[in-house]
């Protein structure tokens, strides 16, 4: 375990932190503002994934592709708010698991439908092409940090939009009080509308993000919804700030212990049984650490009331 | 070590920077109907949730015939013989006033992990049950009807037998009379007296006339704090509790 | 009081429906829809498995496809062992394995019941929003666990090159086979009916509708929901086993989450806490799949399409429309 590969690790996990970011902002605001579950999360980082690709593809250039992508996931949440969401916000969690699950199954063969049953392949941009020297040896693809910076960059703009913005302040009351909100003049149903496509922006962005270094396909989401899940679980449903912390945490954990836990294991087991056993563990590791966290703090770590 | 059913002993609980209950002690005798009255914003509903366990206090205890329970949550205190009613009547919306009862006896005979034998068609079930709901003066005619479509004075009726079916040492109740009319009101005080003896009452109540029917022991409580404990004529009399509460 | 009858009738229909339709399609020699029919047999009983715990436990489950899928590797595994003639395990007593049915049954009961512990323990301290993101991680994390393990085939899956025995019956006739689902299915509902209605069942929905009420009686939510869900585990994990044995594989995509999800399904589409509901819910979710599915690939399409106009503007589910709004306790 040299130094170098410890370094490298630590920027993935770190880079799969920030991604899950992305998408469990959208999820956690959606619960903490609305009331609402939304499974079709995974289906608007795939939108923007697909249309990136697609348009990238087509033109040739990423940045167009980049702007058309978060232009599409942004369309379809709304899109989806106006159509769907919003009849959902005062029924029970069924309805929403129910409903959100069946536009899974639409978006996924829409999806089918325009883009074919291939999966689609998005380019790094020049721009961002080559790797630095880490120290110790090796070299870290730009790529990588560029979407750590990407990531940390949203998560300061939010922060910044919800502390020092009139939005941010309605988003707030909206969570404490809609009632209030609605007396106050603001036109909550705007506002809703606004807070959903903002978090299925960020969703499609983490899915270019990710499109650009693995392949884009129909069903590329939902993996990366349950691990979102696992996130506000984690960090507290409703909290950006719990859920900024448990991403990386559980970025770190997962990468961390799909890089180590074998070789960590050969230390106690023989080689062979520890490569299967690290692999094994190294997959449950962050619903481990979940349930520890569930254990000690059913609320989560940054819970939002009570 | 003392004849108290229910002992406080220097409960606090604040929330922020209010105190909504200050170092509160009192003692409930087990036959006695314990009144606590006070404006509100008082800490009346905040005392009532930590005594039956649905609030944890900050500092004190709370003792049960001298066993302290401070650490039990509701149902364990429930089972110790500990039943409440809500000042919001919280029944199971579609159950039967007889089911929602039945509940209640099912819990006192310690029963509820059969899973075979019918719960509908059971006559240990449903005679006490019955029985709990005439004593509060429920028509038979209304027992089979979901408690959503009783009347509100019903539905306080069936809160009170459920309590009832504990059958309790200590009943705790958060204003019995919230919302009822003239006659439902005479006809709840009438209930809650004949109970007097069988068993302990704590009793939350805004209602005055009630209060004074019906206590035998009367606290004041203001700003979270007991200002005042004594027999309704040392209430009536104390200037401190006209000047804080009564007399404006 | 009509209503009443109303739902015994249509219980009755659904009831017989399924026997009926597999003894047709026998008599047509149609093996392939006998075996069509029991699919939805055993997709039912799946569902009458969560429905125990959704409908009566009020536990929004979206996790139940591991139970479904332990129970399917459970009867697998041990396919699996008695045609290597080697243990399931060897320590700390030895467990050969058995092509038996009965054995299968035993082994994914047992399994998804001691899972069901584990899972709804900690799942079970939270409730709303939580325990469904949980149950799905939870579900998820036995998916990743089935594809790192390649002793049972990993990613690829287990073939089972034969059907397991049943004493007495030639269970690798299809109708057999059917009867056998058949009779599991109506057991299941039987005992879900039993147990709805006594005591424990009153405490279940008492917990489903009014935790706080519950808990004021003296009567603990948390130990009445965790046995509730481990029994409802265990039926949809018997469903699994049957699962396996009808398609002679078995999978991690057993435990994925859409399975999960198209459990929900037969329970939602039926309706909600009605007892014969997870019948009507498979039924419809095969038909949808042979029909449409005959004419173009993209059949979950219209299935998602379905699903949104039910919950939007059907609510209650089939069961719902059929029989007027759920019968009071």
């Amino acid at each position: 375990m040299s130094a170098a590969l410890i370094i490298e690790q630590v920027l993935n996990g770190f880079q799969l932190g920030v991604m899950l970011f992305l998408m469990a902002a959208g999820l956690t605001l959606a619960f903490g503002v609305m009331g609402l579950i939304n499974l079709a999360h995974g289906s608007l980082y795939m939108t923007g994934a697909f249309v990136c690709a697609w348009v990238a593809n087509a033109t040739g250039s990423f940045w167009t592709g980049l702007a058309l992508g978060l232009l599409a996931s942004a369309a379809a949440g709304a899109i989806i708010e106006i159509l769907v969401m919003r009849r959902l916000y005062d029924r029970d969690h069924l309805d929403q698991v129910l409903a959100t699950f069946s536009l899974i199954l639409i978006f996924a063969e829409g999806a089918h439908w325009l883009f074919g049953s291939r999966p689609l392949y998005l380019n790094i941009p020049d721009l961002l092409d080559g790797a630095i020297a880490l120290p110790g040896g090796g070299g870290y693809p730009v790529y990588r940090l560029a979407v750590i910076g990407v990531g940390l960059v949203v998560a300061i703009g939010l922060f910044l939009l919800i502390t020092r913005t009139r939005l941010g302040m309605r988003i707030r009351a909206g969570e404490s009080d809609r009632e209030m909100i609605g007396a106050l003049g603001v036109n909550i149903r705007t506002l809703y509308t606004l807070v959903f496509a903002l978090g299925a922006m960020l969703a499609g962005l983490a899915g270019v993000l990710v499109g650009a270094s693995q392949s884009v396909q129909v069903g590329m989401g939902e993996p990366v919804l349950i691990l979102a899940f696992v996130v506000i679980v984690i960090g507290g449903i409703g909290s950006i700030k719990g859920a900024l912390v448990a991403s990386v945490l559980v970025g770190l954990v997962d990468t961390l212990g799909r890089a180590f836990a074998p070789s960590l294991l050969a230390l106690a087991l023989p080689v062979q049984a520890a490569a299967s056993v690290g692999a094994s563990v190294a997959s449950i590791l962050i619903y481990l650490l979940m349930a520890v966290v569930l254990a000690f703090r059913p609320q989560g770590l940054f819970p939002t009331h009570g | 070590m003392s004849d108290a059913l229910l002992s406080l002993r220097g409960l606090n609980k604040t929330f922020g920077a209010l105190k909504a209950t200050d170092d509160v002690s009192l003692d409930v005798a087990s036959d006695e109907i314990h009144v606590i009255i006070g404006p509100n914003g008082a800490g009346k509903s905040t005392l009532i949730a930590q005594v039956a366990g649905a609030l944890k206090p900050d500092s004190g205890s709370v003792l049960l015939s001298d066993e302290d329970v401070t650490r039990l949550g509701v149902p364990a205190r429930a089972r110790r013989g500990l039943a409440r009613t809500f000042q919001v009547s919280s029944l199971i919306a579609n159950f039967s006033a007889l089911a929602n009862v039945s509940l209640a006896v099912q819990s006192h005979q310690g029963s509820s992990f059969r899973l075979w034998r019918s719960a509908s068609r059971d006559s240990r079930l449903r005679e006490p049950a019955q029985e709990a709901l005439s004593r509060v003066g429920m028509a038979a005619t209304r027992c089979d009807i979901p408690v959503d479509e009783l009347s509100h004075g019903e539905r306080r009726q069936v809160e009170l037998a459920v309590a009832l079916a504990l059958q309790p040492r200590l009943m705790l109740l958060d204003e019995p009379m919230a919302g009822l009319g003239g006659q439902d009101c005479i006809n709840m005080t009438a209930v809650l007296k004949r109970l007097r003896g069988e068993c302990a009452i704590l009793l939350v109540e805004h209602d005055m006339d009630a209060v004074f029917a019906l206590a035998d022991r009367i606290s004041v409580l203001v700003y979270g704090r007991v200002i005042a404990s004594g027999t309704p004529q040392e209430i009536r009399a104390s200037r401190e509790v006209q000047e804080a509460y009564l007399g404006n | 009081m009509a209503k009443h009858r109303a739902e015994l009738l249509v219980n009755l229909v659904i009831a017989l429906a399924l026997p009926a339709a597999a003894l047709t399609a026998w008599a047509l020699g149609e093996s392939f829809y006998v075996s069509l029919v029991s699919r939805v047999a055993i997709l039912a009983l799946a569902g009458v498995g969560l429905n125990l715990a959704l409908g009566y436990g009020g536990m929004v489950s979206f996790g139940h496809a591991a139970f479904f899928g332990l129970g399917a590797y459970a009867a697998g595994i041990f396919a699996f062992h008695a045609f290597d003639g080697t243990p399931v395990i060897s320590w700390p007593i030895q467990i050969m394995g058995a092509a038996s049915m009965p054995v299968g049954w035993l082994a994914a009961i047992v399994v998804a019941g001691l899972a069901a512990l584990a899972i709804g323990a900690i799942s079970l301290r939270t409730s709303g929003v939580y325990f469904i993101m949980i149950t799905l991680a939870f579900a998820q994390m036995l998916y990743y666990l089935a594809v790192s393990i390649p002793t049972y085939g990993g990613a690829d899956g287990l073939i089972l090159y034969l059907r397991s025995g049943f004493p007495g019956l030639d269970s690798s006739d299809d109708l057999t086979f059917f009867a056998l689902c058949y009779a599991l299915l109506m057991l299941a509902i039987f005992i879900t009916w039993r147990i709805a209605g006594s005591r424990f069942g009153m405490a279940l929905r008492g917990a489903s509708r009014n935790e706080e009420r519950l808990a004021a009686v003296g009567i603990s939510p948390y130990p009445i929901k965790l046995v509730a869900f481990c029994i409802s585990a265990m039926i949809t994990a018997v469903a699994g086993a049957l699962f396996a044995e009808l398609v002679g594989f078995v999978s991690p995509t057993l435990m994925a989450w859409k399975m999960s999800g198209e459990i929900l399904i037969f329970v939602i589409l039926g309706g909600v806490g009605r007892l014969y509901a997870p019948i009507i819910g498979a039924a419809i979710f095969i038909l949808l799949e042979t029909l449409i599915g005959g004419i173009t690939d993209r059949w979950q399409f219209v299935l998602g399409l379905v699903l949104l106009g039910v919950v939007l503007f059907a609510r209650g589910g089939v069961m719902g429309a059929l029989t007027g709004r759920a019968r009071h306790v």
